[in-house]
């Protein structure tokens, strides 16, 4: 035992400093860099908000709808007066809150599953996949419309949604990653020295396949924004009075052909900031991680 | 024969989810749809015509044999047949869908090899960067944009997607095509992607620089020898895409007013209308695995190293 100690040591020093140099190299990623300050600047907007907005995003000021943009209201005003500005940068939070969770549930849910499938393989994995292609037949708004109407409308409901249909797409790139991992020797050591098959798979197995989930995670982050703000959008999301963005396109966007377009444009570029911002994120995790 | 069984297989699973979903619904249906002042006597009633007064496995058998012989039982909300709404919004939203599919396939085929004749290049980056930032963009965002800039300033092209009773088939195409554009940029990363991808694998592969050396033009031989090869594993790509098309309708079909499969789902989850819901969920689930199983078939034509099971 005694003669194991500094192996183990230096393999902990040799993986710290694998750490230090994959983070070094990720932010001289210029996507990477480009993506996370935007990504930054939403995270600020969704725990700051109270204290950076010029307004009451809340407070209806009907003599004052739909104003143009100006210097007193930067973005305008909506329907109810409301200042659009002080919406837009408080619509970071809920999104910011429901998506990374959906997408915490789902990464849990899918590398479970991966892992079962992957290591088991045979009979359970044939069983396994069958379900997983049952639910990737079916677009995800349409698997979240089905589960909505049935559960009623609820953030719960969202999570469990997004929890639920991503989570195949998970275990499919963990399978992937453990059946590469499946015939590698230290499994096989683990296995003849009887270790319990939950050991080997969440022990021994798990660590050597994070960084594809991380990478996945990171994509599966931007495509649940995508959902959570196209639920909202057609009414079965976030529900008012959220300053949502998805929401108050939703509220708004009958109002454009009468040419209030402020009401609109700023929430839109704020969702496609967001998301691309992620991308590039997962982007240039992506390029590091293969070189 | 056996990818057809297996499509079966996943069918019949989605069809006890689609099923299970339908029935988790709190309460009974006649008691929702009667509400909550109405006399049991009419709820009774109400429940023993549509047969929702009857054990799951019997409704559930009932379901599924009603669907294989083409009836789809009737819907809560307007108390007719569901088939022929189904069969209309079908035909609108395929007439959507293709609108979409003749833009984007070949957009996106160019665009991958492209970035992949110019690969490592300021162009591939540009294609490949915005190919992927536009794949994740909500469609009602980019759709949004769109109607301002072509609808309300522009005003190339009408803001709603419904023409005109009586049209013909161009000015359906031009009332189609603002609507079709945001599912072309989700798309066009994808397709892009996947035909770079397989661009690359061709020019690198030994029969290339057979057919360079043999003096071949160069033109010659990415028009006859790589595209052929590289646009494989394109075609399964566009098939499995479909199914997040449809996706997109749903949210595309209500931005622009168009009665199509994704407004009947929409109308149906909205109005609690459980029939109508499950047979169009249905449908959309039975046209993914359709071409799932027409991509593979294809793909197995077209490339004679690829044989399926017992096809011989």
């Amino acid at each position: 035992m005694s003669e194991a100690q500094p192996a183990t040591a230096d393999v902990g020093a040799i993986q710290k400093q694998g750490w230090l140099r994959d983070a070094g190299r990720l932010l001289r990623s210029p996507s990477f860099v480009t993506g996370g300050l935007v990504v930054l600047f939403w995270v600020a907007c969704a725990l700051f908000w109270p204290q950076l907005v010029p307004y009451d995003p809340f407070a209806d000021d009907l003599l004052n709808s739909l104003l143009p943009p100006s210097g007193e209201h930067w973005f305008g005003t909506d329907q109810l007066g409301r200042d659009v500005f002080s919406r837009v940068l408080a619509g970071a939070r809920d999104i910011l809150t429901v998506a990374p969770l959906a997408t915490i549930i789902s990464t849990i849910l899918g590398t479970a599953l991966g892992l079962t499938m992957g290591y088991f393989g045979g009979w359970t994995d044939e069983i396994l996949s069958r379900f997983v292609d049952a639910v990737l037949a079916l677009p995800t708004v349409i698997v979240a419309l089905l589960a909505l109407t049935a559960l009623g409308t609820s953030t719960y409901t969202v999570l469990f949604v997004i929890g639920f249909t991503f989570a195949p797409i998970i275990a499919r790139t963990v399978r992937a990653s453990v059946l590469a991992e499946r015939g590698l020797d230290y499994v096989a050591a683990a296995e003849l020295r009887r270790e319990n098959r939950l050991y080997i798979m969440f022990v021994e197995i798990l660590p050597n396949v994070i960084p594809p989930i991380l990478v996945e995670m990171t994509v599966r982050l931007g495509y649940s924004i995508f959902t959570v703000a196209t639920l909202s959008f057609i009414g079965f999301g976030i529900q008012p009075p959220s300053p949502d963005w998805g929401l108050s396109i939703s509220s708004n966007y009958g109002l454009i052909g009468g040419g209030y377009w402020w009401t609109v444009v700023f929430d839109s570029a704020a969702i496609a900031s967001l998301v691309i911002g992620i991308n590039l994120m997962a982007d240039g995790i992506q390029s590091t991680l293969d070189d | 024969m056996k990818r057809g069984a297996l499509s079966l297989a996943t069918l019949w699973l989605l069809s006890l989810l689609v099923f299970a979903g339908g029935r988790m619904l709190p309460g009974n249906v006649g008691r929702a749809m009667l509400g909550p002042f109405a006399d049991q006597k009419a709820v009774d009633v109400l429940n023993h015509e549509m047969g929702t007064d009857r054990p799951l496995l019997v409704q559930y058998g009932d379901w599924i044999s009603g669907f294989l012989t083409g009836d789809l039982g009737m819907s809560y909300a307007y108390r007719s047949e569901v088939a022929p709404f189904l069969v209309s919004a079908l035909v609108n939203s395929a007439k959507l869908a293709a609108v979409a599919f003749l833009l984007v396939v070949p957009l996106g085929i160019l665009g991958g090899v492209i970035a992949a004749l110019y690969r490592g290049r300021a162009i591939d980056r540009i294609i490949t960067v915005a190919g992927m930032s536009a794949t994740i963009v909500p469609e009602f965002v980019s759709g949004i944009v769109l109607i301002l800039i072509f609808g309300v300033w522009l005003r190339w092209f009408p803001i709603s997607a419904t023409w005109p009773p009586g049209s013909g088939p161009l000015t359906q195409v031009y009332y189609l095509l603002l609507p079709s554009v945001p599912l072309v940029l989700i798309l066009f990363g994808y397709i892009a992607r996947m035909a770079r991808a397989g661009m690359i694998e061709a020019l690198d592969a030994e029969y290339t620089r057979t057919a360079i050396l043999k003096g071949l033009s160069y033109p010659k031989v990415i028009w006859r020898h790589v595209l052929r090869n590289a646009l494989l594993p394109t075609i399964s790509v566009i098939a499995t895409q479909t199914v997040y098309l449809i996706g997109g309708l749903v949210v595309i079909e209500i931005l622009f007013q168009y009665q199509g499969i994704g407004t009947l789902i929409y109308t149906a989850a909205n109005k609690k209308d459980f029939p109508m819901l499950q047979a169009g969920v249905m449908a959309v689930g039975a046209l993914f695995a359709l071409a799932t199983l027409l991509a593979d078939l294809l793909y197995a034509r077209l490339n004679p190293r690829i044989r399926y099971g017992d096809e011989g």
